[in-house]
């Protein structure tokens, strides 16, 4: 059986808790890598402290990891909120009207390239795409994350974040917006466009 | 059938298979007709897979030493 019983002592859970932890330790730290950057392995412990002090909380195994997830995404969240909030400015219109297929399309910066989308994205190293990433406002960025890096179901990541579906829909849209924009940027800031740049 | 634009705002979600019946069955009949939106949808995928790809990352041995240590000091 799954569920912790209410009666279960506090020692029962605890041992729940730190089995759950040790496996999910890797996967936590990923995700916190891909929201907080460098602060990453802070986060994780902020948040490991965080699920032991709350562990009576803690009901059901098979519901363990998201649970930890859901601490985790707080405690990163508190570790962005002490930070510059510039990068959280964005110009929703433009936003809505950016399109990176059309925008390679016309500006066509390999001009004797038979598969010039692909080719963009090929100069992208795997470290520009998560540089890239971490430009976009926490608010998308943290959705992205969950269900495009790390394949929670909206649903679920409605629940984390204690947020209504539907707001995670439309986070999820501006966030994928977001990212497409930030990749023509950065491409253009960092000389990608240039043939045989790399 | 819906425009470009209409169908070009849902490709992620068509993707992602959180369209319902209806907006599918639009989707994939502007598609069969639309080449310039085909391109869109496959440009779509390989991002998302970029996306995805990038979410992969070994963790440190050192990293996940403390980690594990922080775990077992926890109760002491």
């Amino acid at each position: 059986m799954d569920a912790v019983c209410a009666a279960e002592p506090h020692a029962a859970r605890v041992a729940l808790f730190r089995d759950v932890a040790r496996q999910q330790l890797p996967r936590l730290y990923r995700i916190a890598r891909r929201i907080v950057g460098d602060d990453a392995e802070d986060a994780v412990q902020d948040c490991l402290l965080k699920a032991y002090q709350h562990v009576d909380q803690l009901r059901d195994e098979s519901a363990a990891p998201s649970w930890l997830v859901r601490i985790l995404v707080n405690c990163c969240r508190d570790r962005l909120r002490g930070r510059a909030r510039s990068q959280e400015d964005v110009d929703l219109d433009a936003l809505e009207e950016f399109s990176l297929y059309r925008t390679i399309a016309y500006e066509d910066p390999f001009p004797y390239s038979d598969s010039l989308h692909l080719d963009f994205l090929a100069e992208f190293s795997i470290d520009d795409v998560r540089q890239v990433l971490l430009r976009l406002p926490e608010l998308y960025r943290i959705p992205v994350v969950l269900v495009y890096m790390h394949e929670f179901r909206t649903r679920e990541v409605a629940e984390m974040l204690d947020t209504p579906l539907g707001t995670v829909l439309a986070r999820l849209h501006r966030g994928r917006k977001a990212f497409e924009q930030q990749m023509w940027r950065y491409a253009t800031e960092h000389d990608l466009l240039r043939e045989g740049a790399r | 059938m819906i425009s470009c634009a209409e169908a070009v705002r849902q490709l992620w979600e068509y993707i992602d298979d959180v369209v319902d019946a209806g907006e599918r069955a639009a989707i994939e009949t502007h598609l069969a007709r639309c080449r310039r939106c085909c391109g869109e949808l496959e440009f779509a995928r390989e991002l998302r897979r970029t996306l995805a790809d990038a979410g992969e990352e070994d963790v440190p041995d050192d990293v996940l030493r403390r980690l594990r240590h922080t775990l077992e000091e926890l109760e002491r």
